[in-house]
């Protein structure tokens, strides 16, 4: 075929890519999105299907039948999980304004420069080799169609010969056209999006065209195809897994690899991520996704086994799709297969070179510019025009390096070999990104550390070993280990030769990596910065707004000062537009002249979109940086916490009051109550005791007076008991008064008395009672005086209700009580002691209260109940006690102590005596 | 001759209402403590009973009941003869099952008329 035509066929179809990409965009700035319907966004995350899908997967199935399928099985099954992960990647995204996924981890573990350039090292490195494969396909494909099979790929054409080199070099054209158009790279490429969707839909109806062709042009359908490849031995096994050599081991092991790629590779996050416009397409494309998926592969390998019936063998076999057409004399179907693997090439250069030059700008060049010294990027007028310029140039290096790869490694290894390497060092993010939004825990130097011994692994068992491929390294190498180490062998470290490659390098990459992170972030305590942006990302869904979460630090900057940055950064009208939208927000009429640090937080987020967390946070700060937290602002914020402290004291302590005087008014409301209840009892057994002789008096004298009749001994009789029951009310009437009166006010006559002399007069007043009532008496008091200062007549009175209690409470038969009087040191004391009933340990409180006989006290003629009540007042006033001991059935003694009285002069003779 | 139980603690009550019992053509026995009465009862089983309330070992409304509960405690009357004046009380005596309810300090004509109520004729 004529080359020119080619050439002109490839540059008309870049055209229309143009074309599209250019009425993408302008729809944009109208206002009328294309990109914001799922449909365009599930088409362009198909970007993962490259010119690696679009011939590689024909010629892995040729030489190793369906083993090639894993690769579009993980994108399936993760598919499940993407509501789970990717939902929460693409909230945290838009909320932080991440530009790529070296941005994101960098953001992550406390906005780390130097963790967001190394990731971004490690994504060139795993990406570039990926440009090159695409390089290669573009210009394989052009040979396929221009040259005669056999004479391709023998030798590369000098540089300026080369197709690849014209291609590469259109490809950064157009990236640069497209995907640095703003700067903001969160407002997202639209134009770029559509062109991707337009090429993935190209590519798909290139391919199955061909397979329709295949099956149903060259042979009568899938059966009969297979049945004819079905005869030749080396084409049947390719239907089957090779379970002896651990074939399903690999096919598990590729679809876990195949699942993190399309989560990480830098231009899925790209596509997926950082050009989401609604987090709700995630949903549709769920399934949308895996459907393309499903239909690119379904000709697979019916291709491949046309292919090798028709061209014998395998060796051409990634250019089946384009040559088998071709070699049947379809040109135009050739051409459109070509066409199709260009769509698939271009697709996936422009937006790695787009996603990378973001990170290589943001996350390497940036960071470096701004610590340069003496250069004061931050000062520059115009910002926008240098970052643009940067991203530029790092598209172009990018690419250029693709070639470069591809002149001076590309012979060696299959398509599909590069690609999956380019997987292992992309899967190295894994740990550091699922960790880092499912486990606060994670910090910078856990995902460091992880991320360095993984790629160092990778490193060390693929890239390398392929320079020994390509004769940069001797053989033995692979074969015997670096000096012979055989420990060391890069397909086998440590022994481990079970498995194949890219399996061995994916055990051991995610052993290493993520054992490290985890083991290394528990070692690691992280900082307050890192544990802000643990819980930015983590608890993303429980933040409405993502300045809701506070940063750690607290800045202020003139607002003045943070115009100027953004005005730098972003360019004039997006400043402008962007603190408008912030006073609409707030309702503010104008901005203050100093930021508080929700601003500063606002405009950081802002220039995190353009370049980068870490460097927005350290261009933020070197305005910022003027207004410190200030001591006075230390102590504020100290004082603050103090007043806190303090008033919560205060209000523990008031609490406690409370709680005090909420214990004394119940308390004192139940003695109210008791109070109130012993009051209705006096009243009533008031009542009671004077009723009882009232009603004695009444009903004799009514019968005095009715019965004239009467002997002179019942007068005599009932007159008598008339009497008895009249001083029986009086002394009732003056008990009550008495213990009133001793309520009242005490009025005691006190002298100094002989304990003795008062208890004698007290027992000869009751001695003629007892000794009618048969009662023995015993009384022993000692030989001294027992002086104490006391009203007589009280005390007196005192022993006398006692003496009568126990004359009426002691045994009905041999009844008996005793007195004694003692002293001591300080007290002189009276024991009453009977040998009645006794009284019940619960009692002996209770019958010093005013009517409270003991009820098991009983006896023929019970008293007022107040006895007791008024011994207890009389000798508590005397600052004495008054106790009773007791045990049921053996009686009972009431003990009357008393202040022993020291004279004057004994007292002031004893201390001379001390003194001399 | 009718039998009559005086129940009362207070000698100086006894006094009056054995008595007005005698006057009356009584035979009269007094009980002075809660716990005898059932004994009293079986000795004789009298044909009106004057009860107080507040006695040593039972009182006179637990003592009331448990006449009512006895083969043959409703042959006799029964009156209350108590300090204890308040409507609760009176309707506790009732509820008990007194046959009438005065409180002290009585009318002796009172005490006479009701009394007459149940004693058979002498």
């Amino acid at each position: 075929m004529d080359p020119t035509l080619i050439l002109l066929i490839a540059a008309a179809y870049l055209g229309l890519l143009f074309a599209i990409a250019y009425y993408g965009d302008e729809r944009a700035e109208h206002g009328r999105s294309l990109v914001n319907n799922p449909y365009i966004y599930a088409l362009s995350l198909a970007v993962y299907c490259t010119a690696w899908t679009f011939y590689g997967s024909v010629g892995y199935a040729a030489t190793d039948g369906i083993n090639f399928l894993p690769i579009y099985i993980g994108p399936t099954l993760i598919a499940i999980l993407w509501w789970v992960v990717m939902r929460k990647i693409v909230r945290i995204s838009a909320h932080e304004r991440i530009t790529s996924i070296a941005d994101f981890i960098g953001a992550r573990y406390g906005k780390s420069a130097l963790l967001a350039g190394v990731v971004t090292v490690v994504a060139v490195l795993g990406v570039v080799p990926y440009i090159a494969v695409q390089l290669k396909a573009i210009s394989t494909s052009f040979s396929a169609l221009t040259v005669p099979l056999d004479a391709a790929n023998t030798a590369y054409p000098p540089v300026f010969q080369d197709t690849a080199f014209y291609a590469a070099l259109a490809l950064a054209v157009f990236t640069i056209l497209f995907g640095t158009r703003h700067l903001d790279v969160t407002e997202r490429h639209e134009g770029l999006v559509v062109a991707i969707a337009f090429e993935s839909v190209v590519k798909l109806v290139a391919f199955l065209a061909v397979g329709l062709f295949v099956t149903f042009g060259l042979y009568n359908g899938v059966g009969d195809l297979f049945r004819q490849g079905a005869a030749v031995a080396e084409i049947e096994a390719l239907y089957t897994v090779d379970g002896a050599s651990g074939a399903w081991a690999d096919w598990v092991w590729l679809t876990g690899l195949s699942m993190l790629a399309v989560l990480f590779l830098p231009r899925q996050f790209q596509v997926t991520v950082v050009e989401n416009v609604n987090e709700d397409h995630l949903r549709k494309a769920a399934w949308l996704f895996p459907l393309y998926l499903l239909l690119i592969n379904i000709f697979v390998l019916p291709i491949a086994v046309a292919g090798l019936l028709h061209f014998g063998d395998a060796t051409h076999a990634d250019m089946f799709v384009l040559a088998l057409p071709y070699a049947e004399g379809h040109s135009a179907l050739a051409l459109l297969a070509f066409i199709g693997g260009l769509s698939a090439a271009t697709g996936m250069v422009i937006v790695a070179a787009t996603a990378l030059s973001t990170m290589i700008c943001n996350d390497l060049v940036v960071p470096l510019l701004l610590r340069a010294p003496g250069l004061n990027l931050v000062e520059r007028a115009r910002l926008t025009g240098v970052i643009l310029g940067i991203r530029r140039v790092a598209i172009v290096v990018v690419i250029l390096m693709g070639y470069l790869y591809l002149r001076g490694l590309g012979d060696a290894p299959s398509l599909v070999a590069i690609g999956l390497i380019s997987f292992a060092a992309i899967a190295q993010f894994a740990p550091a990104i699922l960790g880092g939004i499912f486990w606060k825990r994670g910090t910078r130097a856990g995902a460091l550390a992880g991320l360095l011994a993984g790629v160092a692994v990778w490193g060390y068992t693929l890239p390398l070993p392929l320079l020994a491929d390509s004769g940069w390294l001797p053989a033995s190498f692979i074969t015997d280990g670096p000096f012979g180490i055989a420990a060391l062998r890069p397909y086998a470290l440590l022994g481990l030769d079970a498995l194949n490659p890219v399996p061995h390098t994916l055990f051991w990459t995610l052993l290493v990596n993520g054992g490290l992170y985890v083991v290394v972030s528990l070692a690691t305590h992280p900082t307050m910065m890192e544990q802000s942006q643990a819980t930015r990302f983590v608890d993303v869904f429980h933040y409405a707004d993502p300045h809701e979460s506070a940063a750690p630090w607290r800045g202020t900057a003139p607002v003045g000062d943070l115009h100027a940055l953004l005005r730098r950064f972003l360019g004039w009208r997006a400043a402008e537009r962007a603190l408008h939208a912030y006073r609409t927000r707030h309702e503010l009429d104008a901005l203050p002249e100093t930021a508080d640090e929700e601003l500063v937080d606002y405009v950081e987020t802002l220039l995190a979109g353009a370049i980068g967390a870490a460097s927005a946070q350290a261009v933020v700060r070197s305005v910022a940086q003027a207004k410190p937290l200030h001591i006075s602002e230390v102590m504020e914020i100290l004082d603050e916490a103090q007043q806190v402290m303090a008033y919560s004291r205060e209000l523990e302590r008031k609490k406690a009051e409370l709680e005090a005087a909420t214990d004394e008014l119940r308390a004192a409301n139940q003695k109210l109550k008791e109070i109130d209840q012993l009051k209705d009892d006096f009243v009533s057994t008031v009542s009671h005791e004077l009723r009882t002789p009232l009603t004695a008096i009444r009903a004799i004298s009514e019968i005095m007076h009715q019965t004239p009749s009467l002997t002179p001994e019942q007068q005599q009789s009932f007159a008598s008991t008339i009497m008895r029951e009249t001083e029986r009310l009086t002394r009732l009437v003056n008990q009550v008064l008495d213990l009133q009166r001793l309520d009242a006010a005490p009025n005691l006559n006190r002298a100094p008395r002989d304990l003795r002399a008062v208890v004698r007069n007290a027992l000869n007043a009751v001695r003629p009672q007892f000794q009618q009532q048969g009662i023995a008496l015993h009384v022993t008091v000692p030989d001294d005086p027992c002086l104490t200062s006391i009203d007589d007549d009280r005390v007196t009175q005192v022993l006398l209700n006692l003496l009568s209690n126990a004359a009426k409470y002691s045994a009905e038969t041999d009844a008996r009580v005793t007195v004694q009087a003692t002293r001591d040191a300080d007290t002189v004391s009276v024991a009453v002691s009977d040998n009645g009933p006794g009284i019940a340990g619960d009692q002996q409180d209770a019958i010093f209260e005013k009517f409270r006989q003991a009820r098991n006290r009983v006896g023929p003629q019970a008293g007022s109940g107040l006895g007791l009540a008024i011994a207890r007042q009389i000798v508590r006033q005397h600052d004495g006690s008054l106790t009773v001991r007791s045990t049921p059935g053996q009686g009972a003694t009431f003990t009357m102590r008393l202040p022993r009285y020291v004279p004057a002069s004994a007292a002031a003779s004893v201390s001379t005596t001390s003194a001399s | 001759m009718p039998h009559v139980l005086i129940v009362e603690d207070e000698p100086s009550i006894v006094t009056p209402l054995r008595f007005l019992m005698e006057q009356e053509g009584c035979s009269v026995q007094v009980v002075d403590d809660g716990a005898h009465v059932m004994d009293a009862l079986d000795q004789q089983l009298p044909d009106l009973v004057l009860l107080d309330v507040m006695l040593p070992s039972r009182n006179g409304y637990d003592l009331c009941n448990a006449i009512r509960q006895r083969p043959d405690g409703n042959d006799l009357a029964i009156i209350m003869l108590t300090v204890k004046g308040r409507e609760v009380d009176i309707q506790k005596g009732y509820a008990m099952g007194a046959d009438a309810y005065i409180t002290k300090p009585f009318a002796v004509a009172d005490v006479v008329a009701t009394a007459r109520k149940y004693l058979p004729d002498a």
